[in-house]
């Protein structure tokens, strides 16, 4: 927990000085991709369903969060900063809200069909912010606000500093949060919903209100990272939000692992950061290949990993193994037992 | 395959890719005998010609101050970068120029859609941005780092709404304007006003979408109101396609347009359907203005073709940030800006250039008309 | 009421090229229960085919029925050995999987052929050379029927009828319609189940490459990317008829194409996708298994 407070004020700090700006700009996506990767793992690792949507929430949140800053400021001067709160935690209500409103037909639905109803209200809600001309419409919303820079003690932080610190601070947030959540009951009843629906209603888990659960607490974070990106990058459009937004999330989420917190987070830092390095590739060749090579390894990792990289486990499990193996050697060799 | 040898497997891939992107991060710095410049535009895409004959036009112009000796003595390095014809992919490459290339000036772009994206981000930026052919008024408002070189579209709108008034005498005018982009709707606007005020009647408006391919719902609608023209102002993809299946619905009325009809490509996709109709546009190959002459010269020589608006207007942006930059007392952002506001009777190859106080230029307007696969020239209008 | 008739005219042309993909989506969900999100990629590939073969022989210089029918049959030839190759590599292995397993995977190879097709044949778009020569056949009025009408309504429903008598009427075909019911119940039948999903892979793809040459003769811009919306519309036609059942896809297309015309034309193009999606979501709220679709029982 202490680790979580104190780590997005580190990061920040090497960010901020550490790098240049575009650089900067990545490791901001890194912490929006966290927050979209593990939500999407709550509904499609740890309760088995398959949602496509993901960008519609993200959507619906970072258009009501850059709405609301437009009009509304309590704060000001130096607490600047808790305005916001406000407007991520509005994003996330709508965008939860609208969670609530897709997880209940999704009641009955199966597999294959509700991944592509799901689908097809994150086009749908795309189709409607193309449409909304006070929104910016097919342009885009420009000059959305971004957290300023404060002076504390003298010390002078850069908005990027803000910003980072805020956005891993969210990321935080979510990742405790959401890893809480899943080892409690509520936990439980979820990962039964996804073995077997029925035998968990014959157990008393009432799998109506676990589905619909678990989509608003995913859109709810969402919206949140949506909130997060309109502000840090200062603007919003709709082609931002399409389909394959959706799919970008998605890989990350099966990369890490279905129903494994740490594997999405490990895979969102690799998915965020592998077309960027892959960018000397393309200087090289001279066309776009990144993007064969990622959809290439997304087929590969399905037929030959489809666990993903930690296979359904915590990071936790892995440590602990390589722990024991190694508190067993120190055991056996070094420590003769007396 | 275990989770030992996939560790491994990621592990391995991992560190190469580290290494190549790490060994970039650290790279150059431009070297201090070179000028960079920024060039993006949609090379790809729906309206790939306007990229690539813009592109043309300003490594012409470049190259050929390279090969005089360059600026104060320095070579000019010029970057390019694809927009793919999208909005974001516009917003993230004109980030990697200044951020990454470290530019000092930004020329682009065509479409108007994506140069108010550029704008903003050139403008707080400081950089100085020069637009070759984004007519809407907007962009230069975004701030006083953004300057164009060509007309504007309420002087656009009102030049084809006189001439299609005074000149063809049609009275009955149908709308066909694409949603999605700011020059279309803009320019739709400016056209209607002017129109009315003149005493024509707007009998019918549709909307379509940058990318669709089936007007036949529109076309249908519109040729129910037996409009005398249909004014389209788009981009020459869908021109082209639209003049089709009008011509397929057996639409006889005249069509007219602006300058984003004008590309190669119009007469490949149009074919015979778009055979007589007219637009306004920048420049035209028939001028007898010597700079125009000799552009087209050039042009010919080293790319083996005829240029198009584009690339004149290409050409013009180009030398007239070179000529600021090589008046400016140094080679920052901020002198080279200082330097373009004050440009004035540059002799450009689409008319003599001087930039207002709204960083805007008062050109005239050329109106050509289809013919076969070439554009006649009609007439010209300076003051609508 | 002339309008009426003449968007009828557009809309069951749309429809119909609608129908012809949808069906290549009904027929793989039928045998695999899968959604061939790469679909829509063959087709892509089935235009630039037949593209490249027109401008390398020159067929725009002698438009007419041999040109259109060699453009035809390589595009149905393309399209076949694609689907077949995608069968084989990415989604056999993949037999035995999680349904989702394979539907990441669906997705991957289309964003795949996506990604290649833009790296392969640049992303601008290319103009379909006219093989065929266009002329009004019917006029009454304002309304036109011209001979590309005729000729996509034509082909379309040859295709489909034949299509039909194949399943219907063929042992091939009963022994696809065996292995769509139970694919165990058809092993142990005697059938070879690889095979039959390779023949319907060649059926379904080869419908797709029809559907591309007759939309590049109609709206002759292609490009990488022109699969995208038309394959989620034609899905959508394939679920509005019921999603496995033939004539349900040609119902769905027909529908769906109708539908979107006259949204267009009497009210605003910019609801022209939104449709498709609203189309999609009230049919999956209030009857799941499609218009012409049984419901499912689901057995513990």
């Amino acid at each position: 927990m202490r680790i979580a407070l104190i780590l997005p004020f580190l990061i920040a700090t090497f960010a901020t000085f550490g790098m240049n700006d575009y650089t900067q700009l990545i490791v901001l996506y890194i912490a929006i991709n966290i927050i979209l990767a593990t939500s999407l793992n709550l509904v499609n690792g740890f309760c088995g369903q398959f949602s496509l949507g993901h960008a519609g929430f993200m959507a619906l949140g970072g258009y009501t969060s850059a709405a609301l800053s437009m009009h509304f400021h309590p704060f000001d001067g130096a607490f600047q900063f808790l305005n916001f709160l406000i407007y991520a935690l509005a994003g996330g209500a709508v965008a939860g809200a609208a969670g609530w409103l897709v997880g209940l037909p999704s009641l009955r639905l199966k597999g294959d069909y509700l991944a592509i109803v799901t689908l097809g209200f994150g086009e749908i809600i795309r189709v409607l912010f193309l449409n909304t001309e006070s929104l910016g419409g097919a342009r885009g919303l420009f000059g959305i606000v971004g957290l300023h820079g404060i002076d504390l003690f003298g010390l002078q932080l850069s908005p990027f500093f803000m910003s980072c610190t805020i956005a891993y601070l969210w990321a935080s947030f979510t990742f405790l949060f959401l890893w809480r959540w899943t080892h409690s009951s509520f936990g439980r009843a979820f990962l039964s919903v996804r073995e077997d629906e029925l035998a968990a209603e014959c157990m008393g888990v009432n799998t109506t209100r676990t589905k619909v659960l678990a989509f608003v607490i995913s859109s709810f974070f969402a919206g949140l990272a949506g909130s997060l990106y309109a502000h840090t990058t200062n603007y919003l459009s709709p082609a931002s939000f399409q389909f394959t937004r959706s799919v970008d999330v998605v890989i990350m989420v099966v990369l890490g692992g279905m129903g494994s917190l740490t594997g999405s987070v490990i895979a969102a830092i690799i998915v965020t950061i592998l077309p960027e390095a892959l960018r000397p590739v393309q200087d090289l060749i001279g066309i776009d290949i990144r993007m064969v090579i990622y959809s290439l390894l997304l087929i590969l990792l399905m037929i030959l990993r489809p666990q993903g990289l930690l296979g359904g486990k915590e990071w936790s499990y892995f440590l602990d193994s390589s722990l024991k193996r190694t508190t067993d050697i120190w055991r056996r060799y070094v420590r003769r037992p007396s | 395959m275990n989770t030992t040898a996939f560790c491994k497997l990621g592990f391995a891939i991992g560190l190469s890719v580290l290494t190549t992107f790490g060994c970039t991060k650290k790279s150059d710095t431009a070297a201090n005998n070179e000028i960079v410049i920024g060039e993006y535009g949609s090379m790809t895409g729906n309206e790939a010609t306007f990229g690539q004959s813009t592109d043309k036009g300003i490594r012409l112009a470049i190259d050929e101050k390279n090969a005089a000796g360059g600026v104060k003595g320095k070579h000019i390095r010029l970057v390019v970068e694809d927009n793919q014809g999208k909005q974001d992919e516009t917003a993230a490459v004109v980030r990697k120029l200044i951020t990454r290339d470290k530019i000092i000036a930004l020329l682009g772009e065509v479409a108007s859609n994506r140069s108010l994206i550029a704008a903003p981000i050139a403008q707080q930026a400081q950089i100085p941005m020069i637009t070759p052919s984004s007519t809407n008024p907007d962009v230069t408002k975004v701030g006083d780092y953004v300057f164009r070189v060509c007309f504007i579209d309420p002087f656009q709108g009102s030049v084809m709404a006189r001439f299609t008034h005074d000149n063809l005498k049609l009275k009955k005018i149908a709308i066909l304007k694409d949603l999605k982009s700011d020059y279309s709707l803009g320019l739709a606007e400016f056209f209607t006003k002017k129109f009315k005020e003149l005493g024509g009647e707007i009998v019918g408006e549709a909307t379509f979408q940058n990318g669709d391919t089936d007007f036949k719902a529109q076309l249908t609608q519109i040729r129910g109101e037996q409009p005398d023209g249909i004014f389209i102002p788009a981009y020459y993809t869908e021109v082209g396609l639209i003049a089709r299946q009008a011509k397929q619905l057996g639409i006889k009325a005249v069509l007219l347009g602006g300058d984003g009809w004008d590309s190669p490509k119009l007469f490949e996709i149009g074919e015979s359907a778009i055979e007589g109709a007219y637009f306004s546009n920048h420049y035209t190959t028939e001028s007898s203005v010597p700079a125009t002459q000799e552009f087209i010269k050039k042009y010919k020589t080293k790319f083996n073709e005829i240029p198009d608006g584009l690339g004149a207007m290409g050409y013009d942006a180009a030398q007239v940030l070179i000529a600021a930059m090589e008046k400016a007392p140094e080679l920052t952002p901020a002198a080279i800006r200082t330097a373009i506001a004050q440009t004035k009777d540059f002799p450009g190859s689409t008319g003599t250039i001087t930039l207002n106080s709204e960083r805007n230029p008062d050109k005239e307007a050329f109106i050509v008309q289809v013919k076969g696969k070439g554009l006649k020239f009609v007439t010209t209008i300076s003051k609508p | 009421m002339q309008d009426f008739i003449q968007h009828l005219i557009n809309g069951l042309n749309l429809g119909a090229i609608y129908a012809l993909i949808a069906l290549g989506y009904t027929m793989v969900y039928g045998v695999l229960e899968l959604i061939n999100f790469a679909h829509s990629e063959v087709y892509m590939v089935g235009a630039f085919a037949s593209y490249y073969v027109a401008r390398y022989a020159n067929l725009d210089a002698k438009p007419g029925i041999v040109s259109f029918i060699t453009c035809l049959v390589v595009s149905m030839f393309v399209c076949s050995i694609l689907g077949l190759t995608i069968e084989r590599l990415a989604y056999r292995p993949l037999r035995n999987a999680p349904k989702l397993n394979v539907l990441i995977t669906a997705i991957g190879v289309s964003l795949f052929l996506q990604f290649a097709g833009q790296a392969v044949f640049g992303a601008d778009p290319k103009v379909f050379p006219e093989v065929l020569q266009d002329s009004v056949l019917f006029e009454w009025g304002m309304i036109q029927l011209r001979l590309f009408d005729v000729v996509i309504l034509l082909v379309a429903f040859i295709s489909m009828a034949g299509l039909h008598f194949l399943i219907q009427h063929t042992k091939t075909g009963k022994a696809i319609r065996a292995v769509s019911q139970s694919t165990r119940t058809a092993t142990l039948m005697g059938i070879s189940v690889n095979r039959m999903i390779s023949i319907t892979f060649i059926l379904g793809s080869s419908l797709a490459g029809i559907g591309s040459v007759l939309v590049g003769l109609k709206y002759p811009k292609i490009d990488p990317l022109m699969g995208m919306m038309i394959g989620m519309k034609a899905f959508v036609a394939a679920v509005l008829g019921g999603i496995g059942n033939l004539p349900g896809a040609v119902v769905g297309g027909l529908v769906m194409g109708v539908c979107e015309e006259m949204v267009v034309g009497y009210l605003s193009s910019t609801y022209r996708d939104a449709l498709a999606f609203g189309l999609l979501i009230l049919i999956l709220l209030f009857k799941p298994s499609g218009l012409l679709g049984k419901a499912r029982v689901e057995k513990v």
